[in-house]
């Protein structure tokens, strides 16, 4: 079969003896990858790379005639997280959490990220205009003002993150389940994620809230997670999803406290096999030394207490906060063996792939350079038992795991690290080689006809470490895994219409209470079209029919 | 009469950015807002200026047009072995990107101004971390506020006001809600509008800041007076800061450049991070110029160190003391230096600045400094945040976007743009090579 590409496209057909020829017999072809979640640029990935120099020793590389030099290994420099996913055949990642006040800082490393088509993720939750709309229930205002706020921070999609607790760890307090109420504000969790889902369906964003949900890391945290699906089940419209939740591994914790940890994997696979309106991604664990950064202030300060490690804490006025602590995970502490079991646990028992993402929520549970070492564990069963035999004993014992045999095929492979993701965004010309999409392709070193993908585990992940190919827009950027060409890819924003009048009342609150909420002045805070190398807004709002 | 709002003040760390500037025929002619040294620097920016680009030759400057000028900054960088590029922390974020491009190229170190200010804050922040917040987060919440070898009625003069004490937050509304106190060597300014002073001995932060945390920790001190403080005053400090709401330590170079340095930090994080467990607590340093934040933070990205780092190996390295500007040029290992927007010769120590003087040295500046006289080759540039756009961040990380109020004088172009033709002429000659 051929791919024709012309201008950066996939068409029909192309002229051969004018067209350049890539020969990819004996190799499969996928479109480029499209990372759903990944901590790659922004004020807390700046502050983990600070936090980080011994990290940076790890992973050097030298500047060379085409490319620019950098370090680091779970908290990468900006050109190097380009040219690392280029090479993994990675061609659009998304940038899963900025607090809008310091998003110009977000869009400065993105726009220094080479080749990658990108965007990012504006942190709402806690945002105090947000919570004081939802909280009177005005809806239709607080969709007003998050039109005006993706427009003027050039953010992509909502963000929740353990909703509600940034405002309260502002007082040093964590929020652990969605019916407790927030300080001051007379609102819950479940009220924020519900009001901010039908701000998004009404503004028929491209994709769907993503959701860190509280209690995050803690030992019986499912429920909450159950909870915070289940919240937003009558909100699902014409059977797209009304919740994307991300790194569900982190949240799919059953036990009463770290000695009774247990997985509740199969609680929440079952509950998303029997329902249409939720999405997830993975946030699997590696065993790695890497680097922890969320918006969740409270969760980072429990991981600092529980290791001793080096802690950094950042809040953000009116909006969010976030924290960073190194962290190791061991395949022989019982703890971080069972995390890597469940994620495995949930990849295996979701049947339908097109419902979850791959992903280690970068660097949380590993460096995203680590991924095919995760795309093995799911392709191959005897990969998955050759690193389970090494793993802490009693959590080997007690996981179902051993008792999973299903093994991904390389076509469903693609759809958990492309297309699912591509489809949950709404990037409508991404994870697909129709005529029409993007000409993002990459090509791997592996023929199904000759490798038993099962047994040759080894080989295949070898394969995927360096696309044999990496076309981006119709360039060819990496071949055999070195960088070929440097090309400055895209930022994706979301531009939504509101009525007019919507907007001039917005406009009223905003002139009215900004500089109240804020040390800066509202003239201050959009970011221009043109501070964007090459901006790319794509039309959504009210009367805009999602594609 | 044109007046411009909400423009960002390119003088300090605050980034105050609700400035009114009136500009008549091409002249800043008032400010509405503005500190005694906003209004200074709108008002007078103009003076001392350079602007026609000169090449020193037979010891003396020349005018010359720009093309030259930047082909012998080229001559020299490209001539050069290990250059230095040093300043950068009054420049835009543009611009210093540019400049740690150029210094990979040249395989040189690049270093700011942290390096001689608050280089020891990052330091300990590398060690051990840090919690911190944005300043709005301590205009709404903060009920306590210390300020440590840091005194911002002289400094910082609108951080009081427009941040902390005097600020009008959501839950605290002004300087009847708020505890000032006020640890210094001596009664500063600051110090005597402060609810509580606590008098340092000097090079002893250290030993109160250990004693301090001791309390917190409800431990007991044996001693009667640490560093020159009664243990009482020590306790009593301890409770306030553990009966807060919200606490925040501000502190200044008193910490970072006094006997112990990065290790006064270490006590101070120490006792920040401890405090957490009682009750909320941030810290934050009050950096100086308008964007060594940005030096920082570009640096960070790019390389991922702040300051200090050595391309020699064709990656990133950074080891301070070895490869920071100062030590450099101790060990007079440097054989070029590029200096953007910065006077090192007034404020290196004098071995560093006599060394540095006997390097080739190309300035770029608005100003005619120092270091500019005894330059090579000098390129007048555009004031950032007055004549020429950019990005800048302020102390507490939050990036603006500094604008421009009046042209620059003919001839003058921006840091950004003079670098990156200094980069241009630089791969031109290294590939005629």
């Amino acid at each position: 079969m051929d791919i024709a590409v012309r201008d950066g496209r996939i068409v029909e057909s192309a002229d051969e003896r004018k067209a350049k020829v890539l020969d990819a017999s004996g190799m499969i072809a996928m479109p480029g990858g499209v990372d759903i979640h990944s901590h790659i640029a922004g004020p807390k990935v700046n502050k983990g790379r600070e936090l980080r120099p011994e990290d940076h020793l790890k992973h050097v590389e030298r500047k060379t005639g085409l490319t620019r030099s950098g370090v680091g290994h779970s908290v990468p420099t900006t050109f190097m997280t380009g040219y690392r996913y280029a090479r993994l055949g990675y061609t659009t990642v998304m940038e899963p959490a900025t607090a809008p006040l310091e998003t110009r800082h977000t869009h400065e490393e993105l726009n220094d990220t080479p080749i990658l088509d990108k965007g990012c993720f504006p942190v709402v939750d806690s945002n105090w205009f947000v919570m004081d709309y939802l909280k009177d229930g005005r809806v239709e205002e607080c969709s007003a003002y998050i039109s005006w706020l993706l427009r003027a921070i050039k953010g992509y999609a909502l963000k929740l993150v353990s909703p509600g607790s940034a405002e309260t760890w502002g007082w040093g307090r964590g929020l652990m389940d969605i019916e407790d109420e927030i300080p001051n504000f007379g609102l819950t969790p479940r009220e924020i994620v519900r009001g901010l889902c039908m701000v998004n369906n009404m503004l028929s964003l491209p994709s769907p809230i993503h959701v860190h949900c509280n209690a995050l890391g803690s030992p019986g945290n499912y429920r909450v997670t159950l909870d915070t699906m289940k919240c937003v089940e009558d909100l699902a419209v014409e059977g797209r999803p009304a919740i994307h939740i991300v790194h569900i591994q982190f949240n799919s914790y059953g036990g009463s406290d770290w000695s009774s940890f247990s997985s509740g994997a199969s609680e929440l696979a079952k509950y998303i096999n029997g329902h249409e309106h939720v999405t997830a991604d993975l946030g699997q664990v590696i065993f790695t030394d890497t680097t922890t950064m969320t918006a969740d202030g409270p969760w980072q300060y429990v991981l600092y207490k529980l290791t001793g490690n080096r802690w950094v804490n950042h809040d953000v006025e009116a909006e969010t906060g976030g924290g960073i602590v190194p962290y190791t995970y061991s395949r022989r502490n019982y703890v971080n063996a069972v995390q890597w079991t469940i994620g495995l646990e949930l990849a295996l028992q979701v049947e339908d792939p097109w419902k979850i993402c791959l992903t280690t929520d970068h660097p949380n549970g590993g460096p995203f350079t680590e991924y095919p070492r995760l795309m093995a564990w799911l392709l191959s069963r005897e990969a998955r038992e050759a690193t389970m035999k090494r793993i802490n004993r009693r959590a080997r014992r007690r996981s179902d795991l051993p008792a999973l045999d299903r093994e991904y095929s390389l076509y469903e492979l693609a759809v958990l690290t492309r297309a699912s993701t591509a489809k949950i965004l709404g990037l409508k010309d991404k994870g697909h080689l129709g005529v029409g999409a993007d000409a993002d392709i990459s090509i791997y070193r592996i023929d199904p006809s000759g490798l038993d993908i099962s047994k040759d585990f080894r080989e295949v992940r070898n394969a995927l470490r360096r696309a044999a190919y990496t076309v981006k827009e119709g360039k060819i950027v990496v071949k055999n895994g070195e960088i070929v060409g440097v090309t400055e890819g895209r930022t994706f924003w979301v531009d939504a219409e509101v009525p007019e009048d919507a907007r001039k009342e917005v406009w009223m609150d905003l002139k009215d209470r900004f500089e109240d909420h804020y040390t800066v002045s509202l003239e201050n805070y959009p970011i221009e079209d043109g501070y964007l190398d090459r901006s790319a807004p794509i039309k959504a709002g009210m009367g805009v029919a999602r594609t | 009469m044109e007046t411009v709002t909400s423009v960002v003040c390119p003088f300090c760390g605050c980034l105050c950015d609700d400035l009114e500037v009136t500009v008549q025929d091409g002249r800043v002619v008032n400010i509405e807002k503005g500190c005694a040294y906003s209004l200074t620097k709108f008002l007078n920016y103009h003076e001392e200026r350079l602007t026609e680009p000169m090449v020193k030759k037979k010891g003396e400057h020349v005018a010359v047009g720009l093309d030259e000028a930047v082909e012998r900054a080229a001559q020299i960088l490209v001539k050069a072995i290990y250059p230095v590029l040093y300043g950068w922390s009054s420049t835009s974020s543009e611009a210093q990107c540019i400049g740690i491009e150029l210094a990979e190229e040249l395989g040189g170190v690049i270093d700011n101004t942290s390096t001689v200010c608050h280089g020891p804050t990052v330091e300990a922040f590398q060690e051990m971390g840090h919690a911190g917040c944005t300043l709005g987060q301590v205009k709404h919440r903060a009920d306590l506020v210390i300020y440590w070898a840091s005194n911002p009625l002289q400094s910082h003069l609108r951080h009081m006001s427009r941040y902390t004490i005097g600020a009008a937050g959501r839950w605290r509304k002004g300087r009847d809600d708020r505890t000032l106190v006020v640890v210094d060597v001596r009664k500063t300014y600051t110090a005597r509008v402060a609810d509580y002073f606590v008098q340092v001995e000097p090079n002893a932060d250290y030993e109160l800041m250990s004693a301090l945390r001791m309390a917190v920790m409800h431990e007991e001190i044996e001693q009667e007076v640490v560093a020159g403080v009664p243990v009482e005053h020590i306790e009593e400090l301890a409770d306030l800061m553990i009966g807060c709401e919200f606490g925040v330590l501000f502190y200044g170079l008193g910490l970072t450049m006094s006997s112990g340095k990065n290790r006064n930090l270490d006590a101070a994080i120490s006792m920040v991070r401890d405090l957490n467990s009682r009750t909320k607590f941030v810290m934050m340093p009050m950096r100086g110029h308008f964007n060594v934040s940005g030096a920082n933070k570009t640096l960070l990205w790019q390389t991922g160190y702040p300051f200090a780092v050595d391309f020699s190996h064709g990656y990133p390295r950074y080891n301070p003391g070895v490869t920071s500007a100062v030590d450099i040029l101790y060990r007079d290992e440097s054989d070029a230096a590029l200096i953007v927007s910065s006077d090192p010769l007034t404020n290196f120590p004098r071995e560093a600045a006599e060394s540095l003087a006997r390097d080739p040295m190309i300035v770029v500046d608005p100003h005619r400094t120092v270091t500019a006289e005894m330059a090579d080759v000098v390129i007048p540039s555009a004031y950032v945040g007055i004549e020429c756009e950019g990005t800048a961040y302020r102390m507490d990380g939050v990036p603006l976007k500094m604008r421009k109020v009046v042209e620059p004088p003919d001839g003058c172009f921006s840091d950004e743009e003079i670098l990156r033709r200094i980069l241009e002429e630089v791969r031109r000659l290294k590939g005629g090579k």
